[in-house]
Protein backbone atom coordinates (compact mmCIF):
# COMPACT_ATOMS: atom_id res chain seq x y z
CA UNK A 1 0.00 0.00 0.00
CA UNK A 2 3.10 2.28 0.78
CA UNK A 3 5.72 3.60 -1.31
CA UNK A 4 9.39 4.23 0.42
CA UNK A 5 10.71 7.55 0.23
CA UNK A 6 14.23 8.14 1.37
CA UNK A 7 15.00 11.42 3.21
CA UNK A 8 18.51 13.32 3.15
CA UNK A 9 20.19 15.29 4.80
CA UNK A 10 21.87 17.77 2.71
CA UNK A 11 23.59 21.34 3.73
CA UNK A 12 22.65 23.84 1.21
CA UNK A 13 26.18 24.59 -0.51
CA UNK A 14 27.61 24.35 -3.60
CA UNK A 15 27.78 21.13 -5.25
CA UNK A 16 25.69 19.14 -2.41
CA UNK A 17 23.03 17.90 -4.73
CA UNK A 18 25.84 17.40 -7.34
CA UNK A 19 26.93 14.99 -5.16
CA UNK A 20 23.90 13.45 -3.96
CA UNK A 21 22.99 12.67 -7.88
CA UNK A 22 25.57 11.31 -8.95
CA UNK A 23 26.12 9.07 -6.31
CA UNK A 24 22.48 7.39 -7.36
CA UNK A 25 23.11 8.06 -11.11
CA UNK A 26 26.61 5.89 -10.99
CA UNK A 27 24.90 3.21 -8.96
CA UNK A 28 22.08 3.01 -11.83
CA UNK A 29 19.43 4.31 -9.31
CA UNK A 30 17.02 6.22 -11.32
CA UNK A 31 14.88 9.27 -9.10
CA UNK A 32 11.46 8.91 -9.99
CA UNK A 33 10.08 11.89 -7.68
CA UNK A 34 12.28 14.39 -5.48
CA UNK A 35 11.34 17.41 -3.66
CA UNK A 36 13.91 19.51 -1.02
CA UNK A 37 12.55 20.93 1.88
CA UNK A 38 15.29 23.97 2.98
CA UNK A 39 16.17 26.29 5.28
CA UNK A 40 19.58 29.13 4.58
CA UNK A 41 22.08 26.00 6.21
CA UNK A 42 20.68 22.95 5.01
CA UNK A 43 17.79 20.66 3.39
CA UNK A 44 15.84 17.99 3.50
CA UNK A 45 15.94 16.07 0.19
CA UNK A 46 13.25 13.34 -0.38
CA UNK A 47 13.00 10.71 -3.27
CA UNK A 48 11.66 7.88 -4.58
CA UNK A 49 13.65 5.56 -6.34
CA UNK A 50 13.81 2.98 -8.24
CA UNK A 51 16.09 0.82 -6.07
CA UNK A 52 15.05 2.31 -2.68
CA UNK A 53 17.54 -0.70 -0.79
CA UNK A 54 20.53 0.26 -3.01
CA UNK A 55 20.09 4.04 -2.98
CA UNK A 56 20.19 3.82 0.87
CA UNK A 57 23.11 1.69 0.48
CA UNK A 58 25.50 3.70 -1.64
CA UNK A 59 24.21 6.89 -0.12
CA UNK A 60 25.29 5.45 3.67
CA UNK A 61 28.40 3.95 2.22
CA UNK A 62 29.38 7.63 0.78
CA UNK A 63 28.47 9.15 4.18
CA UNK A 64 24.69 10.88 4.13
CA UNK A 65 22.16 10.79 6.79
CA UNK A 66 19.20 8.50 5.29
CA UNK A 67 16.25 7.76 6.73
CA UNK A 68 13.16 5.36 4.67
CA UNK A 69 9.49 6.68 5.41
CA UNK A 70 6.60 4.73 4.20
CA UNK A 71 4.46 7.83 2.02
CA UNK A 72 1.21 7.49 -0.09
CA UNK A 73 1.29 7.24 -3.70
CA UNK A 74 -1.75 8.98 -4.87
CA UNK A 75 -3.38 8.79 -8.51
CA UNK A 76 -4.96 12.42 -9.01
CA UNK A 77 -7.08 12.67 -12.58
CA UNK A 78 -4.68 15.50 -14.32
CA UNK A 79 -8.00 17.56 -14.74
CA UNK A 80 -9.02 20.72 -13.06
CA UNK A 81 -10.39 20.09 -9.33
CA UNK A 82 -8.57 16.91 -9.35
CA UNK A 83 -6.11 17.83 -6.35
CA UNK A 84 -8.69 19.54 -5.02
CA UNK A 85 -11.27 16.49 -4.35
CA UNK A 86 -8.21 14.35 -2.89
CA UNK A 87 -7.28 17.11 -0.64
CA UNK A 88 -11.21 18.02 0.13
CA UNK A 89 -11.41 14.24 1.50
CA UNK A 90 -8.58 14.60 4.05
CA UNK A 91 -9.87 17.84 5.13
CA UNK A 92 -13.41 16.34 5.43
CA UNK A 93 -11.96 13.66 7.57
CA UNK A 94 -9.74 16.36 9.59
CA UNK A 95 -6.46 14.47 8.48
CA UNK A 96 -3.30 16.42 8.32
CA UNK A 97 -0.69 16.88 5.53
CA UNK A 98 2.65 16.71 6.30
CA UNK A 99 3.96 17.46 2.97
CA UNK A 100 3.45 16.88 -0.52
CA UNK A 101 4.80 16.83 -3.74
CA UNK A 102 4.53 15.56 -6.94
CA UNK A 103 5.81 12.75 -9.32
CA UNK A 104 7.72 13.65 -12.55
CA UNK A 105 5.85 11.07 -14.11
CA UNK A 106 2.14 10.74 -15.57
CA UNK A 107 0.49 7.73 -15.47
CA UNK A 108 -2.19 7.05 -17.34
CA UNK A 109 -3.71 10.56 -17.29
CA UNK A 110 -2.82 11.32 -13.65
CA UNK A 111 -0.13 12.89 -12.38
CA UNK A 112 0.96 11.07 -9.50
CA UNK A 113 1.42 12.69 -5.99
CA UNK A 114 2.97 11.48 -3.17
CA UNK A 115 1.29 12.58 0.69
CA UNK A 116 3.30 12.18 4.05
CA UNK A 117 -0.09 12.41 5.96
CA UNK A 118 -0.49 12.00 10.24
CA UNK A 119 -2.59 8.89 9.56
CA UNK A 120 -1.79 7.02 6.72
CA UNK A 121 -3.39 3.83 6.63
CA UNK A 122 -6.58 4.96 7.36
CA UNK A 123 -5.97 7.81 5.28
CA UNK A 124 -5.30 5.21 2.38
CA UNK A 125 -8.95 3.33 2.74
CA UNK A 126 -10.72 6.60 2.99
CA UNK A 127 -8.97 8.04 -0.17
CA UNK A 128 -9.71 4.12 -1.74
CA UNK A 129 -13.48 4.27 -0.47
CA UNK A 130 -13.92 7.82 -2.33
CA UNK A 131 -12.70 6.45 -5.71
CA UNK A 132 -9.05 7.51 -5.68
CA UNK A 133 -6.17 5.35 -6.58
CA UNK A 134 -3.61 4.55 -4.46
CA UNK A 135 -0.07 3.34 -6.22
CA UNK A 136 2.23 0.79 -4.74
CA UNK A 137 5.63 0.32 -5.11
CA UNK A 138 5.93 -1.34 -8.12
CA UNK A 139 3.56 0.68 -9.83
CA UNK A 140 5.41 3.63 -9.84
CA UNK A 141 8.27 2.85 -11.69
CA UNK B 1 53.11 59.28 36.28
CA UNK B 2 52.97 57.32 39.77
CA UNK B 3 50.11 56.59 41.62
CA UNK B 4 52.38 54.69 44.39
CA UNK B 5 55.65 55.75 43.79
CA UNK B 6 57.53 54.33 46.59
CA UNK B 7 55.74 50.75 45.77
CA UNK B 8 56.02 51.55 41.87
CA UNK B 9 60.14 52.48 41.71
CA UNK B 10 60.66 50.11 44.89
CA UNK B 11 64.31 48.88 44.48
CA UNK B 12 63.93 45.01 43.71
CA UNK B 13 66.24 44.39 46.90
CA UNK B 14 63.50 45.89 49.25
CA UNK B 15 60.64 44.65 46.61
CA UNK B 16 62.08 40.92 47.37
CA UNK B 17 62.12 41.14 50.48
CA UNK B 18 58.25 42.42 51.18
CA UNK B 19 57.41 39.24 48.10
CA UNK B 20 59.12 36.64 50.35
CA UNK B 21 57.20 37.77 53.94
CA UNK B 22 54.04 38.09 52.39
CA UNK B 23 54.68 34.86 50.69
CA UNK B 24 55.70 33.19 53.83
CA UNK B 25 52.66 34.49 55.54
CA UNK B 26 50.60 34.03 52.77
CA UNK B 27 51.69 29.99 52.75
CA UNK B 28 51.18 29.99 56.43
CA UNK B 29 47.59 31.32 56.36
CA UNK B 30 46.44 28.75 53.75
CA UNK B 31 48.13 25.77 55.14
CA UNK B 32 46.43 26.49 58.27
CA UNK B 33 42.62 27.48 56.41
CA UNK B 34 42.67 26.11 53.18
CA UNK B 35 41.94 22.32 53.62
CA UNK B 36 42.77 21.15 49.72
CA UNK B 37 45.87 23.52 49.93
CA UNK B 38 47.42 21.63 53.14
CA UNK B 39 46.35 18.31 50.96
CA UNK B 40 48.14 19.12 48.19
CA UNK B 41 51.34 20.63 50.53
CA UNK B 42 51.21 17.37 52.36
CA UNK B 43 51.08 15.26 49.39
CA UNK B 44 54.43 16.68 48.24
CA UNK B 45 55.90 16.89 51.59
CA UNK B 46 56.40 20.62 51.68
CA UNK B 47 55.59 22.44 55.10
CA UNK B 48 54.98 26.19 55.15
CA UNK B 49 58.54 26.72 56.97
CA UNK B 50 59.87 25.06 53.97
CA UNK B 51 59.50 28.29 52.60
CA UNK B 52 62.59 30.32 52.99
CA UNK B 53 63.56 31.89 50.29
CA UNK B 54 61.82 33.37 47.49
CA UNK B 55 63.50 30.40 44.81
CA UNK B 56 61.83 28.21 47.52
CA UNK B 57 58.09 28.58 45.69
CA UNK B 58 59.35 26.08 43.15
CA UNK B 59 58.50 23.43 46.08
CA UNK B 60 54.70 24.94 46.19
CA UNK B 61 52.27 22.34 44.15
CA UNK B 62 50.47 24.09 41.43
CA UNK B 63 46.95 25.07 41.12
CA UNK B 64 45.10 25.18 37.89
CA UNK B 65 41.27 26.06 36.76
CA UNK B 66 40.54 22.17 37.42
CA UNK B 67 41.31 22.69 41.15
CA UNK B 68 38.61 25.74 41.29
CA UNK B 69 36.22 23.54 39.43
CA UNK B 70 36.84 21.01 42.03
CA UNK B 71 36.42 22.65 45.16
CA UNK B 72 33.89 24.83 43.32
CA UNK B 73 31.61 27.32 44.47
CA UNK B 74 34.17 28.46 47.81
CA UNK B 75 36.04 25.96 49.06
CA UNK B 76 39.22 27.37 48.59
CA UNK B 77 38.29 30.22 50.21
CA UNK B 78 40.26 31.52 52.96
CA UNK B 79 38.25 33.43 55.23
CA UNK B 80 34.61 32.94 56.13
CA UNK B 81 31.70 34.00 53.84
CA UNK B 82 30.80 36.35 56.65
CA UNK B 83 34.22 38.40 55.38
CA UNK B 84 33.53 38.07 51.78
CA UNK B 85 31.96 41.29 50.75
CA UNK B 86 31.75 40.81 46.58
CA UNK B 87 31.91 37.39 44.16
CA UNK B 88 32.84 37.59 40.58
CA UNK B 89 32.60 34.94 38.29
CA UNK B 90 34.50 33.44 34.82
CA UNK B 91 33.86 30.38 32.54
CA UNK B 92 35.36 27.71 33.59
CA UNK B 93 35.99 24.49 31.18
CA UNK B 94 33.21 23.26 31.51
CA UNK B 95 29.81 23.38 33.51
CA UNK B 96 30.04 25.26 36.23
CA UNK B 97 32.16 28.89 36.61
CA UNK B 98 35.38 29.44 38.31
CA UNK B 99 34.12 31.70 41.35
CA UNK B 100 35.91 34.15 43.19
CA UNK B 101 35.63 35.49 46.41
CA UNK B 102 36.86 39.41 48.11
CA UNK B 103 37.15 40.50 50.93
CA UNK B 104 36.74 44.53 51.67
CA UNK B 105 40.71 44.87 51.66
CA UNK B 106 40.71 42.40 48.91
CA UNK B 107 38.60 44.96 46.91
CA UNK B 108 40.92 47.92 47.99
CA UNK B 109 44.23 46.32 47.18
CA UNK B 110 42.15 45.82 43.60
CA UNK B 111 41.27 49.35 43.46
CA UNK B 112 44.87 50.01 44.45
CA UNK B 113 46.34 47.76 41.64
CA UNK B 114 43.76 49.56 39.09
CA UNK B 115 44.41 53.01 40.33
CA UNK B 116 47.92 51.96 39.82
CA UNK B 117 47.34 50.97 36.04
CA UNK B 118 45.27 54.25 35.41
CA UNK B 119 47.83 56.11 36.10
CA UNK B 120 50.57 53.95 33.41
CA UNK B 121 47.91 55.95 31.23
CA UNK B 122 48.41 59.16 33.24
CA UNK B 123 45.11 59.17 34.60
CA UNK B 124 44.52 61.52 37.56
CA UNK B 125 41.69 62.55 40.10
CA UNK B 126 41.36 65.12 37.18
CA UNK B 127 39.85 62.38 34.78
CA UNK B 128 36.94 61.36 33.27
CA UNK B 129 36.89 57.54 32.98
CA UNK B 130 34.38 56.00 30.99
CA UNK B 131 34.35 52.63 31.70
CA UNK B 132 32.74 50.13 28.55
CA UNK B 133 33.92 46.88 30.14
CA UNK B 134 31.32 45.01 31.21
CA UNK B 135 29.32 44.96 34.45
CA UNK B 136 28.35 41.86 36.40
CA UNK B 137 29.97 38.72 37.53
CA UNK B 138 32.94 39.31 35.03
CA UNK B 139 35.49 41.64 36.61
CA UNK B 140 36.62 44.01 33.57
CA UNK B 141 33.42 46.62 34.20
CA UNK B 142 33.68 46.59 38.67
CA UNK B 143 37.46 46.14 38.34
CA UNK B 144 38.27 49.08 35.98
CA UNK B 145 35.38 50.98 38.01
CA UNK B 146 36.92 50.96 41.39
CA UNK B 147 40.60 51.50 40.55
CA UNK B 148 39.37 55.16 39.14
CA UNK B 149 36.92 55.70 42.04
CA UNK B 150 40.52 54.72 44.15
CA UNK B 151 42.42 57.47 42.08
CA UNK B 152 39.52 59.88 42.58
CA UNK B 153 38.58 60.24 38.94
CA UNK B 154 35.19 61.20 38.17
CA UNK B 155 33.62 57.67 36.55
CA UNK B 156 31.14 56.95 33.78
CA UNK B 157 29.85 53.42 34.03
CA UNK B 158 28.52 52.76 30.65
CA UNK B 159 29.26 49.61 30.96
CA UNK B 160 29.25 47.42 27.28
CA UNK B 161 26.81 47.95 24.49
CA UNK B 162 24.67 50.68 22.94
CA UNK B 163 27.16 52.41 21.43
CA UNK B 164 25.80 55.75 20.25
CA UNK B 165 24.73 56.83 23.67
CA UNK B 166 28.52 55.90 24.80
CA UNK B 167 29.16 58.19 22.35
CA UNK B 168 26.89 60.88 23.42
CA UNK B 169 28.16 60.45 27.09
CA UNK B 170 31.53 60.77 25.73
CA UNK B 171 31.31 63.88 23.84
CA UNK B 172 28.56 65.41 26.25
CA UNK B 173 31.19 64.79 29.43
CA UNK B 174 34.29 65.33 27.75
CA UNK B 175 35.90 61.58 28.30
CA UNK B 176 38.96 61.45 28.94
CA UNK B 177 39.80 58.29 29.15
CA UNK B 178 38.40 55.30 27.54
CA UNK B 179 38.44 51.50 29.79
CA UNK B 180 37.30 48.44 27.02
CA UNK B 181 37.96 45.62 25.05
CA UNK B 182 39.89 46.81 22.33
CA UNK B 183 37.51 45.13 19.34
CA UNK B 184 34.43 47.22 21.31
CA UNK B 185 37.15 50.64 21.27
CA UNK B 186 37.16 50.27 17.22
CA UNK B 187 33.66 49.50 17.25
CA UNK B 188 32.88 52.82 19.27
CA UNK B 189 35.67 54.22 17.06
CA UNK B 190 33.64 53.33 13.61
CA UNK B 191 30.54 54.61 14.89
CA UNK B 192 32.16 57.78 15.87
CA UNK B 193 33.12 58.09 12.32
CA UNK B 194 30.05 57.19 10.84
CA UNK B 195 27.90 59.36 12.91
CA UNK B 196 29.97 62.33 11.75
CA UNK B 197 31.71 63.20 14.87
CA UNK B 198 35.12 64.95 14.19
CA UNK B 199 37.20 63.01 17.00
CA UNK B 200 38.63 66.63 17.58
CA UNK B 201 35.37 67.02 19.63
CA UNK B 202 36.63 64.19 21.56
CA UNK B 203 38.75 64.85 24.78
CA UNK B 204 39.99 61.32 25.13
CA UNK B 205 43.91 60.90 25.88
CA UNK B 206 44.15 57.82 26.82
CA UNK B 207 42.85 54.00 26.90
CA UNK B 208 42.87 51.06 28.77
CA UNK B 209 42.54 48.15 26.59
CA UNK B 210 42.62 44.40 27.58
CA UNK B 211 40.74 41.45 28.53
CA UNK B 212 41.31 39.45 24.82
CA UNK B 213 44.13 39.27 22.76
CA UNK B 214 45.26 42.28 20.14
CA UNK B 215 47.96 43.29 17.76
CA UNK B 216 49.95 46.12 17.10
CA UNK B 217 47.95 46.95 13.98
CA UNK B 218 44.90 46.93 15.91
CA UNK B 219 46.39 49.28 18.51
CA UNK B 220 47.03 51.83 15.50
CA UNK B 221 43.55 51.35 14.35
CA UNK B 222 42.40 52.66 17.38
CA UNK B 223 44.66 55.66 18.25
CA UNK B 224 43.85 56.74 14.86
CA UNK B 225 40.19 56.49 15.38
CA UNK B 226 39.87 57.56 18.87
CA UNK B 227 42.67 60.22 18.70
CA UNK B 228 44.17 58.43 21.90
CA UNK B 229 47.24 56.45 23.36
CA UNK B 230 46.42 53.09 23.93
CA UNK B 231 47.80 50.82 26.78
CA UNK B 232 47.27 47.29 27.23
CA UNK B 233 46.45 45.71 30.63
CA UNK B 234 46.25 42.17 31.54
CA UNK B 235 44.08 40.26 34.46
CA UNK B 236 42.77 37.14 35.32
CA UNK B 237 40.01 36.76 38.17
CA UNK B 238 41.51 34.37 39.70
CA UNK B 239 44.14 36.34 40.33
CA UNK B 240 42.15 39.86 40.90
CA UNK B 241 40.83 40.85 37.54
CA UNK B 242 41.73 43.64 35.53
CA UNK B 243 45.42 45.15 37.48
CA UNK B 244 47.71 42.51 37.28
CA UNK B 245 49.85 43.99 34.72
CA UNK B 246 50.00 47.20 32.83
CA UNK B 247 51.54 48.68 29.84
CA UNK B 248 53.54 51.74 30.69
CA UNK B 249 54.98 54.96 28.44
CA UNK B 250 57.90 52.66 27.71
CA UNK B 251 55.63 49.75 25.52
CA UNK B 252 58.41 47.47 26.73
CA UNK B 253 55.82 44.42 28.41
CA UNK B 254 53.07 45.29 30.84
CA UNK B 255 54.56 45.72 34.61
CA UNK B 256 53.10 43.01 37.05
CA UNK B 257 52.10 44.76 40.26
CA UNK B 258 55.36 42.34 42.18
CA UNK B 259 54.00 43.41 46.15
CA UNK B 260 50.59 41.56 45.21
CA UNK B 261 51.57 38.55 42.64
CA UNK B 262 54.67 36.39 42.19
CA UNK B 263 55.04 35.82 38.65
CA UNK B 264 57.13 32.58 37.27
CA UNK B 265 57.32 31.52 33.83
CA UNK B 266 57.72 27.33 33.71
CA UNK B 267 58.00 25.00 30.98
CA UNK B 268 54.18 23.98 30.30
CA UNK B 269 55.29 20.33 29.93
CA UNK B 270 57.29 19.76 32.86
CA UNK B 271 56.35 22.69 35.05
CA UNK B 272 60.07 23.71 35.90
CA UNK B 273 60.75 27.08 36.47
CA UNK B 274 62.61 29.13 33.32
CA UNK B 275 65.23 31.43 33.25
CA UNK B 276 64.28 34.92 32.62
CA UNK B 277 63.94 35.79 29.27
CA UNK B 278 62.83 32.30 27.97
CA UNK B 279 59.12 31.37 26.77
CA UNK B 280 57.21 29.91 29.04
CA UNK B 281 54.15 29.26 30.98
CA UNK B 282 53.04 32.35 32.79
CA UNK B 283 52.32 31.26 36.57
CA UNK B 284 51.02 33.52 39.33
CA UNK B 285 51.12 33.16 43.37
CA UNK B 286 48.85 35.83 45.23
CA UNK B 287 51.07 37.02 48.37
CA UNK B 288 48.16 39.82 49.75
CA UNK B 289 44.78 38.48 49.11
CA UNK B 290 42.17 37.24 52.02
CA UNK B 291 39.41 35.63 50.19
CA UNK B 292 41.09 33.14 48.07
CA UNK B 293 44.49 33.09 47.66
CA UNK B 294 46.00 31.27 44.82
CA UNK B 295 49.55 28.83 44.81
CA UNK B 296 51.36 29.11 41.69
CA UNK B 297 48.20 29.29 39.45
CA UNK B 298 48.90 28.26 36.19
CA UNK B 299 47.65 30.71 33.83
CA UNK B 300 48.09 29.20 30.36
CA UNK B 301 49.50 31.74 29.14
CA UNK B 302 52.64 32.05 26.95
CA UNK B 303 54.72 35.21 27.81
CA UNK B 304 58.70 36.15 28.93
CA UNK B 305 59.71 38.35 31.69
CA UNK B 306 61.98 40.59 31.78
CA UNK B 307 63.44 42.15 35.22
CA UNK B 308 65.87 44.96 34.06
CA UNK B 309 64.47 48.68 35.55
CA UNK B 310 62.51 49.82 32.83
CA UNK B 311 62.94 53.44 31.20
CA UNK B 312 59.66 54.58 32.93
CA UNK B 313 61.39 54.00 36.37
CA UNK B 314 59.42 50.96 37.48
CA UNK B 315 61.01 48.37 38.95
CA UNK B 316 58.28 45.84 39.02
CA UNK B 317 59.02 42.88 36.36
CA UNK B 318 57.32 43.45 32.89
CA UNK B 319 55.76 40.74 30.85
CA UNK B 320 55.57 40.34 27.35
CA UNK B 321 52.51 40.72 25.32
CA UNK B 322 50.43 36.62 26.24
CA UNK B 323 51.79 34.87 22.56
CA UNK B 324 49.62 32.25 22.88
CA UNK B 325 47.82 29.71 24.83
CA UNK B 326 49.34 26.20 26.15
CA UNK B 327 45.23 24.79 25.77
CA UNK B 328 42.89 25.31 23.74
CA UNK B 329 40.81 28.08 25.44
CA UNK B 330 39.51 31.03 23.51
CA UNK B 331 38.98 34.77 24.19
CA UNK B 332 35.59 35.93 22.03
CA UNK B 333 34.44 39.65 22.79
CA UNK B 334 36.02 39.30 25.88
CA UNK B 335 34.69 36.23 27.07
CA UNK B 336 37.13 32.95 27.64
CA UNK B 337 35.47 30.03 25.82
CA UNK B 338 36.85 26.62 26.14
CA UNK B 339 35.78 23.96 23.07
CA UNK B 340 35.06 21.64 26.12
CA UNK B 341 32.22 23.93 27.34
CA UNK B 342 30.91 23.34 23.79
CA UNK B 343 30.99 19.81 23.97
CA UNK B 344 29.57 19.51 27.71
CA UNK B 345 26.82 21.70 26.21
CA UNK B 346 25.91 18.93 23.12
CA UNK B 347 25.52 15.60 25.08
CA UNK B 348 22.52 14.28 25.02
CA UNK B 349 21.56 16.52 22.41
CA UNK B 350 19.27 13.98 20.27
CA UNK B 351 20.54 13.44 16.26
CA UNK B 352 23.91 14.95 16.82
CA UNK B 353 27.35 13.55 17.32
CA UNK B 354 29.80 14.54 18.98
CA UNK B 355 32.05 15.51 16.69
CA UNK B 356 31.46 19.71 16.23
CA UNK B 357 33.68 22.50 15.18
CA UNK B 358 34.13 26.23 16.57
CA UNK B 359 34.96 28.62 13.64
CA UNK B 360 35.80 31.93 15.31
CA UNK B 361 36.00 34.99 12.88
CA UNK B 362 35.78 38.36 12.71
CA UNK B 363 33.02 40.53 10.84
CA UNK B 364 33.93 44.12 11.08
CA UNK B 365 34.98 44.53 14.77
CA UNK B 366 32.93 41.83 16.09
CA UNK B 367 33.97 38.39 16.72
CA UNK B 368 31.73 35.78 16.11
CA UNK B 369 31.81 31.83 17.04
CA UNK B 370 29.86 29.67 15.09
CA UNK B 371 29.75 26.07 15.73
CA UNK B 372 29.37 23.21 13.30
CA UNK B 373 27.37 19.92 14.34
CA UNK B 374 27.49 16.88 12.66
CA UNK B 375 23.69 15.48 12.18
CA UNK B 376 23.80 11.81 12.99
CA UNK B 377 20.70 10.54 12.45
CA UNK B 378 17.34 11.94 11.08
CA UNK B 379 14.38 12.44 12.68
CA UNK B 380 11.83 8.99 12.13
CA UNK B 381 9.82 10.93 9.73
CA UNK B 382 7.15 13.63 10.06
CA UNK B 383 8.16 17.19 9.82
CA UNK B 384 11.97 16.44 9.57
CA UNK B 385 13.32 20.36 8.49
CA UNK B 386 11.16 21.56 11.03
CA UNK B 387 12.63 19.43 13.93
CA UNK B 388 15.18 19.96 13.08
CA UNK B 389 15.17 23.89 12.95
CA UNK B 390 13.72 23.13 16.74
CA UNK B 391 16.73 21.50 17.91
CA UNK B 392 19.45 24.05 16.04
CA UNK B 393 17.72 27.23 17.86
CA UNK B 394 17.72 24.55 20.94
CA UNK B 395 21.29 23.71 20.48
CA UNK B 396 21.87 27.74 20.36
CA UNK B 397 20.20 28.42 23.07
CA UNK B 398 22.52 26.23 25.11
CA UNK B 399 25.25 27.47 23.60
CA UNK B 400 24.27 30.80 24.65
CA UNK B 401 24.18 29.94 28.10
CA UNK B 402 27.09 27.51 28.67
CA UNK B 403 29.23 30.62 26.99
CA UNK B 404 27.84 33.44 27.72
CA UNK B 405 27.90 34.82 24.45
CA UNK B 406 25.87 34.41 20.63
CA UNK B 407 26.75 31.66 18.67
CA UNK B 408 25.73 30.64 15.23
CA UNK B 409 24.92 26.45 15.21
CA UNK B 410 25.00 24.94 11.67
CA UNK B 411 24.01 21.51 11.50
CA UNK B 412 26.46 19.62 8.86
CA UNK B 413 26.88 16.44 7.16
CA UNK B 414 28.19 13.11 8.76
CA UNK B 415 32.13 13.46 7.90
CA UNK B 416 32.36 17.15 7.21
CA UNK B 417 34.34 18.06 10.32
CA UNK B 418 38.07 16.60 10.06
CA UNK B 419 38.96 13.35 12.06
CA UNK B 420 42.24 13.51 13.71
CA UNK B 421 44.02 10.60 15.10
CA UNK B 422 45.33 12.13 17.57
CA UNK B 423 44.03 15.12 19.50
CA UNK B 424 40.83 16.21 17.62
CA UNK B 425 40.84 19.86 16.07
CA UNK B 426 38.18 21.53 17.60
CA UNK B 427 38.49 25.25 16.51
CA UNK B 428 39.52 27.31 12.87
CA UNK B 429 40.49 30.76 14.22
CA UNK B 430 40.17 33.12 11.76
CA UNK B 431 41.05 36.05 13.16
CA UNK B 432 44.91 35.84 13.32
CA UNK B 433 45.54 38.42 16.24
CA UNK B 434 48.81 37.04 17.03
CA UNK B 435 50.91 37.14 14.25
Amino acid sequence: MFVKQISVFIENRKGRLADFTKVLGDAGVDLVALSVADTTDFGILRAIVTDTEKGVKVLRDAGYTVNITDVLAVAVPDVPGGLAKVVGVLSEKNISIEYLYSFVRNVNGCAIIIFRVDQPVQTADMLRENGITILNQEEIH
Amino acid sequence: MYYNPLIETMPREELNKLQLERLQSTVKRVYEKVEPYRNKMDQKGVKPEDIRSLADIKYLPFNDKTDLRDFYPNKLFAVPMTDIVRIHASSGTTGKPIVVGYTKKDLESWAEVMARSLACAHGSNEDIVQVSYGYGLFTGGLGAHGGAEHLGATVIPTSGGNSKRQIMMMTDLGTTMLCCTPSYAINLGETIRDMGIDKSQLKLKSGIFGAEPWTEAMRAQIEELLGLKAYDIYGLSEMIGPGVAMECDARKGLHIWEDQFIAEVVDPATGEPLPEGTKGELVFTTINKEGIPMLRYRTHDLTTLHYEKCDCGRTHVRMEKVMGRTDDMLIIRGVNVFPSQVEAALVGMEYVSPHYMLVVDRVGTLDTLEVMVEIAQLPADGDTVRILETLNRKISAALQQALGISVKVRLVEPGTIQRSEGKAKRVIDNRNYLK
